[in-house]
């Protein structure tokens, strides 16, 4: 059978080698490099503007930034015809092609977000290398710890007042830096779209900058959610057992700084959610009025066949009622909570219109595509571009970010940042 | 410095710079060898469709997919044949059931989702067939977008694809506005018509080009003002597809309509 045959179903007059060959791991794709460069540009508003109040959850959003990285990749390989020549990427780059800049844009912006890192954790590096390298006899899991945290500290255990001045001043100007790079890989995201000029849907100017402030609110809204469910489980914990076992914090105290911190982040996730809407609406709005040749096939398709996904799903369920549960007074946890879930949800839902969506009508404007998304798996295509891999890609952050805790803790470290 | 030599010496130092500038521009070896590479290639493919001649036999698909290896039976195909129908009633329909392979032996026009609609002769005011293949774009946007280089243009025009190299990411085919490529059902690598390569680079004629019966289908050197394509080309009128695109397809169709996708 042919690539896409499986899950394309046409309709009326579609050129016989169209399929919907953009699946659901090239929806997942921008989805999960938008919650990378968002996730990054909430911790950069704390280090760079000096915003106090989402100090918390900056060091946080970093930490979980570095474990998204890891995984942005993994949809496009995953959709891949041939995985194992995706490094061909690197080698022979056709720098005429938006997908050619991926290696550079993604090893540049790979480097910025491990080197922030590294001068916000070298104190704590040191702290525990120190004592281990100081220690006869070590033990077996000793060795290793010291092994992992000695070459983490690349050398340098200078913790002096002078030099952690100096750290603060770099991860100021990485962070700096981080923030145009991060708009640039997600940007570049909208730009593989936008400037497709086959498709009448992708090909828009807005596409780069569209990607860019939706890209922001999902990584809000997932650093929200992330801190939500890490702090309850802490708060559980602490409930549980004595409370000096875990940290210095108690119940009460946890639970007035996480209100704090979510109330503060939420306020943030509006205004990009704002930009967001404005653009995409301004988009659907001039297309309806310049009503170009593509048109009628569009509107049938946006007003039509995805009524459902952009109206109700995205717009409505995605963007209007979190809208509403934000800006209701007395926000709540259980609140914050369910507005972020749906705001991810309609991101997600953004990215399938744009993706799905482009592909629903032929190149010839007079037939359409429906997509069927697999589900069950009954071979290695089904499983990887059907709903399991999509899954799976989705799920890997959460596993990855609590490996990357065990080495970056994201919380009762000093606060010496 | 007074402002008669800050002038002079800005005046000066443009021209310095504008001369270095210049002497990288002569010397810029991608392009010349560009010029080299054109100045060596005697041909320019183009490619002739007489639609007025096309009966919808469907010859010319099997003979593509029997000489480029695209299996028979697989739902893609690198020619396809296009019908149209206009009824009187101002009804358009369009279709092109396994790319037109076996012929449009039925009046039913092929609906999508296993539909047919049945159009009675006396009912059509207007129809005819329309056969598609890679235009070999002058400006390819397929080529373009290609992130490792794997589809590239030869000097005489043609747009291949290096089966050794392609990662299969689908950009092209996502940015072909003619909906020419595919993925290989076998290779899995992009896949296209490429005019018959192997066989025009040894002075034969494509093997749709040979199957038509009717001379629907011509190639041609655009590059030789004496080929007989080349002339037609020139002198008579001839349209060619989805111009807004501004890819310069260099299949050019006699008898095109406004109903044509």
């Amino acid at each position: 059978m042919v690539h896409g045959e499986l899950w394309t179903i046409k309709d009326l007059f579609v050129y016989p080698n169209e399929y919907i060959y953009w699946s659901v791991q090239i929806v997942m794709y921008p989805f999960m490099t938008g919650l990378v460069a968002g996730a990054f540009v909430l911790s950069s508003l704390y280090h760079v503007f000096g915003i106090k109040e989402l100090k918390d959850i900056a060091r946080f959003a970093l930490v979980f930034s570095f474990a998204l990285l890891f995984i942005a990749p993994v949809p496009i390989i995953l959709h891949l015809q041939h995985p194992f020549r995706g490094i061909n990427n690197l080698m022979t780059p056709h720098f005429t092609s938006a997908i050619a800049a991926f290696g550079i844009v993604f090893s540049a912006y790979g480097a910025i977000v491990a080197s922030e890192l590294w001068f916000l954790y070298r104190r704590h590096f040191v702290s525990i290398a120190q004592p281990l390298k100081e220690k006869q006899d070590k033990t077996l899991a000793e060795w290793v710890r010291f092994i992992i945290f000695c070459s983490l500290t690349l050398g340098v255990y200078d913790v002096s007042e002078e030099s952690l001045k100096k750290d603060e001043k770099a991860i100021k100007i990485l962070a700096g830096l981080g923030i145009p790079v991060a708009c640039f890989l997600h940007g570049y995201a909208g730009f593989i779209f936008g400037s497709v000029k086959a498709n009448a849907l992708w090909m828009t100017p807005l596409m780069p900058v569209i990607f860019i402030m939706s890209a922001i609110v999902s990584g809000i809204a997932l650093c929200m959610l992330t801190y939500i469910v890490t702090m309850e489980i802490r708060k559980f914990l602490a409930k549980r057992k004595k409370a000096s076992q875990f940290g210095h914090q108690t119940t009460e105290e946890l639970q007035s700084a996480e209100i704090n911190v979510i109330r503060m982040t939420a306020k943030y996730l509006l205004l990009f959610l704002v930009f967001a809407i404005s653009l995409e609406l301004l988009d659907l709005v001039f297309r309806g009025y310049t009503a170009t040749k593509s048109w009628d096939v569009l509107r049938s398709v946006i007003y039509g066949k995805d009524f459902t996904s952009i109206f109700i799903l995205q717009y409505t369920i995605g963007n209007l009622i979190p809208f509403i549960l934000f800006l209701l007074p007395n926000l709540t946890i259980r609140r914050a909570l369910l507005a972020v879930v749906l705001v991810m949800f309609g991101v997600f839902m953004m990215r399938w219109n744009v993706v799905v969506g482009g592909q629903a009508f032929s190149l010839s404007f007079a037939g359409y595509m429906h997509y069927h998304l697999p589900i069950i798996p009954h071979d290695w295509e089904t499983l990887k571009e059907g709903f399991f891999g999509a899954l799976a890609v989705f799920l890997a952050p959460f596993g990855l970010f609590w490996v990357i805790t065990k080495i970056f803790p994201v919380f009762d470290v000093e606060k010496s940042h | 410095m007074n402002r008669r030599d800050f002038l002079k010496n800005t005046v000066k130092g443009v021209a310095g710079l504008g001369i270095s500038a210049a002497a990288i521009e002569f010397i810029n070896p991608k392009d010349l060898l560009a010029n080299i590479n054109s100045d060596n290639a005697k041909a320019r493919w183009a490619f002739l469709v007489n639609t007025y001649k096309c009966v919808g036999c469907g010859f010319c698909v099997k003979a593509c997919k029997q000489e480029n290896e695209i299996p028979y039976d697989a739902n893609v195909t690198r020619t396809w044949v296009e019908r149209y129908v206009i009824t009187k009633e101002g009804k358009r329909y369009a279709d092109t059931p396994k790319g037109g392979r076996d012929g449009f032996i039925t009046t039913k026009i092929e609906m999508g989702k296993d539909k047919f609609q049945e159009v009675k002769d006396e009912d059509i005011q207007k129809a005819f067939f329309v056969p598609k293949l890679c235009n070999q774009c002058e400006n390819p946007p397929c080529v373009q977008v290609c992130p490792v280089g794997a589809t590239y243009q030869a000097p005489d025009g043609v747009v291949l694809v290096d089966r050794t190299w392609c990662i299969g990411c689908g950009y092209c085919i996502m940015g072909c506005p003619y909906g020419v490529r595919f993925f290989h059902p076998k290779y899995h690598t992009a896949e296209k018509c490429n005019f018959c390569y192997h066989r025009i680079s040894k002075g034969l004629k494509t093997a749709c080009v040979q199957a038509c019966p009717f001379g629907a289908r011509q190639i041609g050197n655009i590059k030789d003002p004496n080929d007989p394509i080349t002339k037609i080309i020139l002198t008579e009128r001839v349209g060619i597809l989805k111009e807004e695109f501004g890819t310069k397809p260099q299949v050019f169709y006699i008898g095109l309509d406004r109903e044509v996708k």
